[in-house]
């Protein structure tokens, strides 16, 4: 199978657009075009909690995004990521519900699981459309699944989760418990992603302890560590002239925690919000926060920033990040990069990098 | 000057018109036989490398249900557990040319579609009458109603069903013929069955520790992928055969040629002489000479490809016939014009005319410029010359004689049979000498005598001609043979195979077992015709199960089986497997076979099986239907009293209303097969009749070439007192006793290419050995037709005798030069 094909085919195509990774002028993966139709994350808009734990069908585009930094009993660090994607083709108003023909069901799901060493990146895919109990989110108990992939709740709450999925290499399978509150990214849930306005709901819950075990090729591992869970929806998060993101998100030794990206346009965008060990958060006003890639890797043919140096003057901050391995590609339908990252400087700690668009 | 010589060179061709349209159809037959067959591979190649190039919906491992149908349940429960499975619908719409296969698959999970589009660069323009094509499709397009349908470009399309419309259709040279390719919300839309698939393909990269397949789905079974490699291997011979066949015809082809360019260079010795005597010098002369028959070779190589074209086309379908027959290889019944065989083609006729030409050439090399032209005194030469041909074709055939002991394999199959064919040809001269001496002794009477010496006397200027006729007779024998042994075989094997008196098949709506339970009480014997379709290393094996009865243990056609086979078979002890299987697996009886994943069994023996492509197997009834319960049990053998059958179908059709399609006779089945079989070799029998008939030709252009020498020696018959009307006569006579002296001589040869293509040609093609039968009946109409064929050659030379003029003959001794 020819990636880049499937990638022009699938991805780009689930949001109506004929591009697969790289600038364009509609944002990474076409997350930059119009929204006629579907909903639009309007501010001052409270988000309700458990509902909002569930997908969001009038939004185009949705994600429950996990990243973990582990260690095993062997004393190796791990990264593991668990994403679901939904994807509307079309306006849920058009979706024609009561159609009798199941297969045409507007909705599509993508499973994106990877398990990051410092030598080995493993990485799967799954995607299904919706409607055929083969994917989903499901309400009380909160259950996000895709094949036997899975992130379930105890209850409709998410404070308490077991995560599962496998590939033809790899499984984890963790139970992961949260010690914090949930954290409203942006204004309250709502994420500006551009001067232009572009916005998503957006929240997070950085404070999951986990313990479970990895299945590695080499045999099994028993992990604990720390687990951060990012739901965001929306439109159009992008605005067009936005060719990726940078974003990190970043567990500092003495507790607190930092979430950051950078837009990359024809202006660079930066944003991002500071939390401290209690769980309260600070949004970082756009600007403030500086990054600067300090060396590239070539990873599958692109030049990808492994090494930035991000800088937040009103907090003291002036770290380093560099990845645990540079080579945590997702070659998947749509690629990007995704790893667990090592922190420096006048700070330090663990996190993960996301970066799209390369 | 050279202009000059070379118009007047020319101008031979003015006066013999004949002889120039016998040279010009002589090299136009040979190089459309040889482009012909030429075509026909490389249209069947092209054939397989576009099916090679196409998305192949078969090449991965599927999961089956036991109705041929996977639920929706099935799917989810699969992937639910982990596997990753991808589902497929199967319709076909419309009848005949028009039929479509429509293919539905998920195109979020089934990587057929980003191997579709991996090439997919832009959209074809649209047939009249269809929805238009739409640009590059994007998912949105082919999820989501009307949807997209991928087909090739040559594809057409039945009218849609009632209600329906076809989704815009896109366009690909990548979709096989004659299906269409969608996704399953469109092909779904259309079938009306969302929730049920015709079955579930196993992708290839499976996540670790799912549960076992035999856990969570027991109700479906696995089948491995098909590999299609085993065609292409049989195919290939199969196209050697034409090639070797294209081959030889060409050869024979080449005789005309040779005979034709003999004579028009004899013919104008005295043009030569003339030229050279006025001071052309040699080189320029042969130059000159070699131009000519280029020209002359350029003019009837284009009527030979023209004509090669149309025989292709006339051909194909029964080539298309036999590959799909033989092998289940599908070829296109179109035919397109490809260069290489074009190329091919002109190759061949220049250098054919290069050979033919060269021999002539080299006579008039050697020839002194006031040399007479001593026809008789050159043919004693070639007499002499027999001797060393004689020694090289008995070199030839010691040689074949070898190979098929030394060497194993088609190539050497092949290598034996060309030895075999040339060496006997090139001993043709010496053994006819030796056997029209034996004549001239024991001829009686003067006239007798005369005739028999006159032959051997013009042994050398035949000799050429009587090869070909040698080659193509001994190869009309030959392929005979070996076809008609096939049919023999074929038609007690199906004897024996359909031993039941009357075969039915009970539609799906009526209840089998009341239907049964009839039959058995009027004492008809009902065996039960029942099959599970499996794979075995991707290729459909069928298992059948019988029941133990009489019929087989009488009528099964064994190959080979260990003792009481049929006793172990009704015992559920082990399986019968066809030659077919055998060969491939090198199995024989008491080896252990692995035919399904979940069921290996002993291997008790081996029976025939002709014409079937595919692998099979017999079980006993008792031992399949306990692996497979699910197989459907609507097709019957039936035994009775001969006598019983119109009334027991009549009863049977009022009794039950079965249509009149529920009953096959025995006698329509077997006409059926029987009528399979004869297309299948129809293009054998075609190329044969086409051989004969250029050897034929090629005895003509012989006699016409010596002619001009005959005069001089018939000349004093005639003074003798003999009549033109008997000279006449005696020309045909002599004809025919050559083509029939050479008739005997190829029918050894004939049966020993028999017997190579029957037990090393064969085997390698087709998969079967066939035991060689003798028709002794097809030898004498063969023979009648070579007769034919000389008196009708030697009848124009004749004609033309018995209206010559007293003075042209009185003139030979005037004139003698």
């Amino acid at each position: 199978m020819n990636a880049s094909s499937i990638c022009n085919l699938f991805w780009a195509g689930l949001l109506a657009i004929g591009v697969c990774g790289g600038a364009n002028a509609q944002g990474y993966a076409g997350l930059g075009t119009t929204a006629e139709g579907f909903a639009v994350p309007q501010p001052n808009t409270p988000l309700r909690f458990p509902q909002d734990h569930a997908a969001h069908p009038e939004y185009r585009i949705e994600w429950w995004y996990l990243t973990a930094n582990l260690t095993g009993v062997d004393g190796q660090d791990y990264g593991i990521q668990w994403t679901l994607f939904r994807s509307a083709l079309r306006p849920g108003s058009q979706d024609q519900e009561n159609d009798a023909n199941i297969w045409s069901n507007s909705q599509i799901w993508m499973g994106h699981a990877g398990l990051t060493t410092a030598e080995a990146h493993y990485f799967d895919e799954r995607l299904s459309r919706g409607g055929l109990g083969i994917a989903g989110v499901e309400a009380a108990p909160f259950r996000a699944f895709i094949d036997d992939w899975h992130m379930t709740g105890t209850s409709e709450e998410i404070d308490q989760i077991q995560l599962f999925a496998r590939g033809d290499a790899f499984a984890y399978d963790l139970s992961l418990i949260a010690d914090g509150p949930l954290v409203l990214q942006g204004n309250q849930g709502y994420s500006v992603k551009s001067a232009q306005g572009q916005a998503s709901y957006y929240y997070s819950q950085p404070h999951y302890r986990i313990r479970g075990t990895l299945q590695l090729p080499e045999g099994p591992v028993e992990v604990t560590g720390d687990g951060w869970l990012d739901r965001e929806w929306s439109s159009q998060p992008l605005a067009e002239d936005q060719s990726g993101w940078d974003w990190f998100s970043l567990r500092f030794d003495d507790g607190t925690k930092m979430m950051g990206f950078q837009l990359r346009g024809t202006d660079i965008f930066t944003s991002g919000t500071w939390i401290a060990a209690d769980g309260s958060a600070t949004p970082l006003e756009p600007g403030v926060l500086t990054t600067t890639a300090l060396s590239t890797t070539q990873v599958e043919g692109r030049d990808v920033p492994t090494r930035w140096r991000l800088q937040l003057p009103e907090r003291d901050l002036d770290i380093t990040v560099e990845a645990m391995n540079a080579n945590a590609w997702m070659g998947a339908s749509f690629p990007y990069w995704e790893g667990p990252v090592r922190v420096s400087g006048s700070a330090t700690g663990i996190g993960y990098l996301e970066m799209t668009g390369y | 000057m050279i202009w000059a010589a070379f118009a007047t060179i020319l101008s031979h061709w003015r006066r013999h018109k004949l002889q120039l349209a016998m040279l010009v159809v002589g090299l136009a037959l040979a190089t459309a036989l040889w482009s012909a067959v030429q075509a026909i591979n490389a249209e069947a190649r092209a054939s397989y490398a576009e099916a090679a190039g196409q998305i192949s919906p078969d090449r991965q491992d599927r999961l089956v249900g036991p109705e041929g149908q996977v639920t929706l349940a099935q799917y989810q429960t699969l992937r639910r557990s982990g596997w990753q499975v991808t589902p497929v619908v199967e319709m076909t719409l419309g009848t005949g040319n028009r039929q479509l296969e429509l293919i539905g698959i998920d195109v979020l999970s089934n990587p057929l579609l980003a191997d579709l589009m991996a090439t997919q660069d832009d959209a074809d323009a649209p047939q009249t009458g269809e929805p238009s094509t739409a640009q590059p499709p994007t998912p949105a397009d082919l999820l989501l109603a009307p949807g997209r349908m991928f087909a090739h470009p040559e594809t057409q399309f039945p009218t849609a069903p009632a209600g329906q419309s076809w989704p815009p259709i896109i366009r690909s040279e990548q979709v096989p013929r004659g299906l269409g390719l969608a996704d399953l919300s469109t092909v779904v839309a259309m079938a009306g069955t969302p929730d049920r698939f015709s079955h579930l393909v196993l992708l290839p990269n499976q996540p670790k520790g799912v549960p076992p397949l035999a856990e969570i789905t027991p109700e479906l079974r696995r089948q491995t992928a098909a590999s299609g490699a085993d065609t292409a291997q049989l195919t290939e011979s199969f196209h050697l055969n034409l090639t070797a066949f294209g081959l030889l015809s060409f050869a024979v082809g080449l005789f005309i040629v040779q005979g034709t360019v003999a004579l028009g260079i004899e013919q104008r010795r005295g043009l030569f002489r003339t030229l050279r005597s006025l001071g052309i010098p040699l080189k320029t002369l042969i130059t000159i000479i070699f131009l000519e028959l280029f020209a002359i070779t350029l003019l009837a190589a284009s009527l030979g490809l023209v004509l090669g074209f149309v025989l292709a086309g006339l051909l194909l379908p029964g080539v298309s016939a036999t590959l799909s027959g033989l092998y289940g290889a599908r070829v296109d019944g179109s035919l397109t014009l490809q260069w290489h065989w074009v190329l091919s083609g002109l190759a061949m006729a220049v250098g054919g005319m290069i050979l033919a030409g060269a021999q002539s050439c080299l006579s008039i090399a050697k020839l002194p410029i006031m040399a007479p032209p001593a026809a008789a005194a050159r043919g004693q030469q070639a007499c002499r010359n027999h001797r060393r041909t004689a020694a090289v074709g008995a070199l030839l055939l010691l040689g074949s004689g070898i190979l098929p002991v030394a060497f194993d394999g088609l190539l050497a199959g092949f290598v034996f049979v060309g030895a075999l064919m040339i060496g006997a040809a090139l001993l043709l001269p010496w053994a006819l000498s030796h056997l029209l001496r034996f004549g001239t002794q024991t001829a009686r009477g003067p006239l007798a005598q005369w005739l028999w010496a006159d032959m051997r006397a013009q042994l050398p200027g035949l000799s050429l001609a009587l090869m070909a006729l040698l080659l193509a007779l001994a190869t009309n024998i030959g392929v005979g043979t070996m076809v008609s042994s096939f049919r023999l075989t074929f038609v007690g094997w199906l004897d024996q195979r359909l031993a039941s008196e009357m075969y039915l098949t009970i539609p799906a709506r009526e209840d089998p077992a009341a239907i049964t339970d009839w039959l058995t009480e009027n004492d008809v014997r009902v065996l039960p015709i029942r099959h599970s379709d499996e794979r075995y290393e991707g290729l459909p094996l069928e298992v059948y199960g019988v029941a133990d009865d009489p019929t087989y243990r009488l009528n099964w056609p064994l190959l080979d089986a260990l003792p009481s086979v049929w006793d172990k078979i009704a015992a559920g002890d082990g399986i019968l497997i066809n030659e077919q299987f055998a060969r491939r697996e090198n199995l024989s009886p008491g080896d252990q076979l692995r035919i399904a994943s979940d069921w290996e069994a002993e291997v008790l023996g081996i029976y025939s099986d002709y014409g079937n492509p595919h692998l099979q197997a017999i079980a006993g009834l008792d031992l399949v239907v306990a692996k497979r319960p699910s197989i459907s049990n609507r097709r019957f053998g039936l035994r009775m009293d001969e006598t019983q059958i119109a009334p027991v179908r009549q009863q049977l059709q009022d009794r039950f209303d079965l249509p009149a399609t529920a009953f096959i006779n025995q006698s329509a089945l077997k006409a059926q097969s029987l009528q399979i079989f004869d297309r299948t070799f129809v293009v054998t029998a075609a190329l044969n009749l086409l051989t004969l008939g250029v050897a034929g030709f090629a005895i003509l252009t012989s006699l016409l070439t010596l002619w001009n020498q005959r005069l001089p020696q018939l000349a004093p018959i005639w003074a003798m007192g003999i009549t033109r009307r008997q000279l006449a006569w005696c020309e045909i006579l002599r004809s025919v006793l050559l083509a029939a002296l050479t008739a005997v001589l190829a029918l050894p040869l004939g049966l020993a290419l028999g017997w190579a293509l029957l037990a090393v040609v064969n085997v390698e093609a087709f998969g079967w050995r066939l035991p060689m039968a003798l028709f002794p009946l097809d030898w004498l109409r063969l023979l009648a037709l070579a007769l034919l064929a000389a008196a009708i050659a030697a009848a124009l030379p004749a004609r033309k005798l018995s209206r010559l003029h007293p003075a042209d003959l009185q003139r030979v001794f005037s004139n003698e030069r």
